[in-house]
């Protein structure tokens, strides 16, 4: 049996996950990684994508927004604006947010202040619908 | 003396404005109940950014993020949030009196005010302050979308210098009797310090480890830091919520309870009145046989 470690996600609105597992592969700025138990301490930044765990048998798969992961020796804790199942995910809800931010980042400069964000709305969007397949 | 017809009157009314508030203090608990799960919910989010945002920020020199430099000014900005609606005791008298006295004491002659909540802006817009931001509080929970909106106005608002100072007042929820008003520097952002602390922890947990940073600790304290005030505007936004509805059960719950106080006179009187006209009555009778007979 593999070495378990802490995992959490938690986002402004609720503690989504928190239980014992035995790996997580998360989507990080730089490309995917993955942590397993005594993994060095590693503070990223995360980029809209999917996020999975493994704890025995079971397995998760979740669509995280931007945020951050942490990862100590004992513990994983990712902190981002927006997490769900993906069974949770509303594909006509996330195909008319795609659309919105498509023609709202259209519109926009990419100095303008609320770029960046519309941008992030977008790619959220867009990996809720690639998870949803 | 009044007439039975007025105090039945009376009466009648005290009694309808008892259900309502007894009505209202229900909803208000109801409420109550919500935002302080709310808060509970978001408060492992808030404190976990607080806790990686002041690590990565007493390892960085102050210069190295336009946040955290500056040593505050005369221009400043105020976010002060109230509530939309009135009949919650001393709530909102108490937040724009501490925001007034803010500013005497810090001297202020004409700050930038960002108001959520329609009494604060009611208020503000009377002394016709310069208002920079003004939203509602609106029903139901606060949206973290509306913490971000407020969050970039401000920021950059500061970065553009437009202002020296940002300020956050608002109303920590301590209990349904008990709330907080609160007077909170936002930026320039003041990590709090704890360098021998946190040198001792650091030494005994992370071992000769240094953390890693993706893609580089400079950019990940760029993206923290905007995030940092965005979640303290949100739990502001939370607590004050709180603060609301309990106000509001603490304050419906003693209207009431006076509601049930007056009733209870008018009813003493009204019987009174009733006993003595009835002996009235009675004497008149009497009196009128006796002479019959006589």
């Amino acid at each position: 049996m593999a070495e378990n470690f802490l995992f959490e996600i938690v986002t402004p609105y609720r503690k989504l996950v928190s239980k014992e597992v035995e790996e997580v592969t998360a989507p990080g700025e730089l490309g995917e990684f993955g942590v397993l138990a005594g993994h060095t301490q590693y503070l990223t930044l995360l980029k809209a994508g999917t996020l999975s765990y493994k704890s025995g048998s079971e397995t998760g798969t979740i669509v995280v927004g931007r945020g951050y992961a942490e990862v100590s020796h004992d513990k994983t804790v990712v902190l981002v604006d927006n997490a769900d199942y993906v069974s949770e995910i509303d594909v006509s809800a996330a195909q008319e947010e795609l659309t919105k931010a498509e023609t709202a980042l259209a519109a926009m400069e990419p100095d303008d202040i609320n770029y960046q964000r519309t941008l992030d709305t977008k790619e959220l969007a867009e990996a809720r619908l690639a998870a949803k397949g | 003396m009044a007439n039975l017809g007025d105090i039945k009157r009376r009466i009648k009314s005290v009694k309808n404005t008892q259900q309502i508030t007894k009505a209202m203090k229900m909803v208000a608990a109801a409420k109550l109940k919500r935002a302080q799960d709310e808060i509970t919910e978001a408060r492992p989010y808030a404190e976990k950014m607080a806790e990686l945002t002041n690590s990565l920020a007493s390892k960085t020199s102050k210069e190295s993020h336009p946040l955290l430099s500056g040593i505050g000014g005369p221009k400043v900005g105020v976010i002060l949030v109230t509530s939309d609606r009135g009949l919650c005791g001393g709530f909102n008298t108490v937040l724009l009196r501490t925001a007034e006295n803010f500013l005497v004491e810090e001297e202020v002659t004409d700050p930038s005010m960002y108001l959520v909540g329609k009494r604060g802006a009611e208020y503000f817009k009377r002394r016709s302050a310069n208002i920079v931001g003004n939203r509602v509080a609106g029903s139901g929970r606060p949206q973290y979308a509306t913490a971000v909106e407020i969050a970039t106005d401000m920021i950059s608002r500061f970065l553009k210098e437009e202002l020296d100072e940002v300020h956050l007042v608002y109303s920590q929820f301590q209990s349904a009797l008990t709330q907080i008003p609160k007077v909170q520097r936002l930026l320039p952002l003041a990590p709090e310090e704890e360098p021998e602390k946190g040198d001792i922890k650091g030494g005994e947990t992370e071992g000769p480890t240094e953390i890693l940073y993706e893609p580089s600790s400079e950019d990940v304290l760029a993206s923290l830091l905007p995030k940092y005030v965005e979640v303290q505007i949100f739990r502001a936004l939370l607590e004050s919520s709180a603060s609301e509805h309990g106000a509001r059960m603490t304050a419906m719950d003693s209207a009431s309870k006076n509601a049930k106080e007056m009733i209870g006179a008018l009813t003493l009187q009204y019987n009174r009145i009733r006993q003595a006209a009835i002996t009235t009555e009675l004497m008149e009778i009497i009196s009128g046989a006796e002479s019959l007979k006589g």
